[in-house]
């Protein structure tokens, strides 16, 4: 039977997972909480705290906030500021291969790398969403009217991929040969980065705000319907006249988070009411995690070894779920 | 209208301030940042600088219009603005309150229209208020000069007329009829240097909608628009056109309506109310109404931008209210003959 370990936060739950095997909940009141043997409460940033990812290898979080500072907080507490960005809100932040990090404010994005040598990448409008590819040290910009991709370690000129409308948060996918973006409408979209192929994807009652690659890479679960709806993207065609598996169907709640299993074809799903769900992509079989609670799951994620789900609301709540006593 | 998730969460209600540059917005937003009012304010500002305050709670915020993707040419909404609220939310105990400065040219449509059509910030968040600051010494220059004074006028649900002690008494009186024959339905304030009661400006509410049950239709008249076209005229007179941008530099032609009747009925209000602001959308500024329908309790309250409507039950009639139904519009080259016999006809028989 699952088991679930609740967890005080003072507040909106930004971001929760796992560094070191560590779990974090990283809260818009500034604080980040680490539960290891000895559980702790860093103050990350004076204001509030707009983001939080993972480096690329996990073992530690990059953090950014209103104060215009993003931070790198290790496991065992520890923290330095990267970078700062005075008066600015930095509410994007992408982790790339050899501790190279991405962040944003407004329509201008900054790659910083290992050694602190800092690059500008400046768009005509704002920056919607950031991340770097699977391999080299290529990133990802969604912005309006499309997507960039620049390469910071080569002059010459970027990619452009051209959709018309606001795109938000961008994924590659794990293979590297895909790229989706989320949209101010409810829509995905994607471009297959071989010959930019255009994809839509469509049907959605709210926005895609949160999404997970499934193991290798063969399905993207996203949020924003009554049902976690997951995309195929293990033929040459990508999603494009497939239909995508629907798990999780409610008639009273819409899904808010997703993450994908790392091991099985199984899709954890937070909801706007509170409760969390597992559920099988071959039979649909689910199992409860939580019920209900006071407000929207806003974040979900799975440990390495799929042992052990991190949750956290928009109502401050949060919680550790084992599925092993 | 699609039900809302978490209704029971509280929206966070949102003030929009508007005016020239010069008018004394700043002068408010200090106020506003500074005084002991017991509210918290997280204010978005379009520039830091002019505002002398260091605050956690301040942000700056870059205009960016987004389309909609929806086929509605007047659908825009400020991007910035939706990132920012998002953005906020996730320190929802630091505030209890949103103030948004727009830039002084600023269209205040996209900012109105991101409060009704974008979901998490409808969820998060309920326009309040309009609030217009005026400079009494130069507004009427600015509205010869310029579209964006007018629409600033226009959309206020709350005016005030700044800088008093520049001008004399015979000005003043001519500035706020000025005002008034633009939007007749705005509360409005005179001031100096934006000394006016915060209260009287923040955390409105239904007040202000309830002021357009107390206004006299017939004293506002619908033939209030005193300009007479002649041959030096240079604006356009063709009125054969769903959206003109001609039209909106016109700077004589925003007027007013309000339309009153008894119990409606709602199976021919709601298709009535969706048409029209379908097809004149892009002419109709700011559109409210508090409704009666017939053998309902309760009264149905209706705000709209553009195409866009929003409307929802408010609270029960009480015994000493007079159940009547009363739509105000403000826009430019509406039909005014066509609405009140359409909207006569959504009568409960």
């Amino acid at each position: 039977m699952p088991t679930i370990a609740p967890v005080e936060v003072g507040g909106f739950v930004v971001r929760a997972g796992f560094i070191n095997d560590i779990p974090y909940f990283a809260v818009g009141t500034g604080e980040v909480h680490l539960l290891g043997s000895q559980p702790q409460i860093v103050k990350a940033h004076k204001g509030g705290l707009l983001a939080a990812e993972p480096s690329f290898d996990q073992t530690g979080l990059v953090t950014s906030g209103d104060d215009g500072k993003i931070n790198a907080l290790s496991s065992d507490g520890s923290s330095q500021v990267l970078a700062e960005r005075p008066r600015k809100w930095i509410d994007l932040i992408a982790s790339g291969p050899n501790g190279a990090i991405a962040f944003a404010s407004g329509r201008t994005a900054w790659v910083r790398l290992k050694d602190g040598t800092e690059k500008e990448f400046s768009h005509e409008r704002a920056v919607g969403g950031l991340a770097f590819a699977p391999k080299g040290l290529r990133l990802a910009v969604a912005r309006y009217d499309g997507a960039t991709l620049w390469w910071p370690n080569l002059e010459g000129q970027p990619t452009e991929l051209s959709w018309k409308g606001a795109h938000l948060g961008i994924s590659f996918s794990p293979d590297g040969k895909y790229l989706v973006t989320a949209m101010q409408e409810n829509a995905l979209h994607g471009w297959r980065l071989s010959d930019t192929q255009d994809m839509r994807m469509t049907g959605y009652p709210a926005k895609v705000k949160s999404w997970s690659w499934s193991q290798k890479g063969k399905h993207l679960a996203t949020s924003g319907a009554n049902a976690a709806i997951l995309w195929p993207f293990s033929g040459k065609t990508g999603p494009m006249g497939q239909t995508p598996l629907q798990l999780g169907v409610r008639s009273d709640a819409l899904v808010s988070a997703v993450a994908c299993h790392p091991r099985e074809d199984v899709v954890a799903i937070g909801y706007a009411d509170g409760m969390v769900i597992m559920s099988r992509f071959e039979d649909n079989a689910e199992v409860l995690l939580r019920r209900a609670g006071r407000g929207p799951i806003s974040t979900l994620e799975w440990d390495k070894a799929g042992l052990r789900l991190v949750f956290g609301s928009e109502e401050a709540e949060a919680g550790i779920i084992a599925l092993q006593d | 209208m699609t039900a809302t998730q978490n209704a029971e969460r509280a929206q966070i209600p949102v003030t929009v301030l508007t005016g020239y540059l010069g008018a004394g917005k700043t002068t408010l937003l200090n106020r506003i940042l500074t005084e002991n009012h017991g509210q918290r304010y997280a204010v978005i500002v379009n520039e830091f600088g002019e505002v002398g305050i260091d605050n956690d709670l301040l942000v700056e915020s870059d205009e960016e219009i987004f389309e909609m993707n929806n086929g509605c040419i007047c659908c825009t909404v400020r991007g910035d603005l939706i990132r920012t609220v998002q953005n906020l939310m996730k320190r929802r105990g630091a505030f209890d309150a949103i103030v948004v400065e727009t830039t002084g040219v600023a269209d205040p449509a996209p900012v109105a229209q991101t409060f009704f059509m974008d979901d998490d910030v409808r969820t998060a968040s309920k326009l309040d208020a309009v609030v217009t600051v005026v400079d009494a010494r130069h507004v009427l220059q600015r509205l010869e000069d310029t579209s964006e004074a007018e629409d600033q006028i226009a959309f206020a649900d709350v005016i005030l007329i700044n800088k008093t002690d520049l001008v004399s008494a015979e000005e003043l009186a001519n500035v706020e009829a000025r005002i008034r024959k633009i939007n007749p339905y705005a509360v409005l304030h005179r001031s100096e240097r934006c000394a006016v009661e915060l209260k009287a400006v923040l955390n409105r509410g239904a007040f202000d909608l309830d002021r357009i049950l107390s206004l006299d239709p017939d004293f506002l008249g619908q033939d209030d628009h005193t300009h007479e076209c002649g041959p030096d005229c240079d604006h356009d007179h063709h009125h054969d056109h769903g959206h003109h941008h001609h039209h909106e530099e016109d700077p004589h032609s925003v007027k007013s309506i309000s339309l009153t009747a008894g119990d409606l009925n709602p199976d021919m209000f709601f298709p009535w109310i969706n048409q029209v602001t379908q097809v004149q959308g892009p002419n109709i500024l700011r559109m409210k109404g508090i409704i009666a329908f017939k053998d309902d309790p309760q009264r149905y309250v209706i705000q709209g931008v553009h195409m866009i409507v929003e409307g929802d039950h408010q609270r029960d009639w009480q015994d000493d209210e007079d159940r009547t139904s009363r739509l105000v519009f403000i826009g430019r080259d509406l039909n005014w003959d066509v609405l009140k016999q359409s909207f006569a006809a959504c009568e409960a028989k």
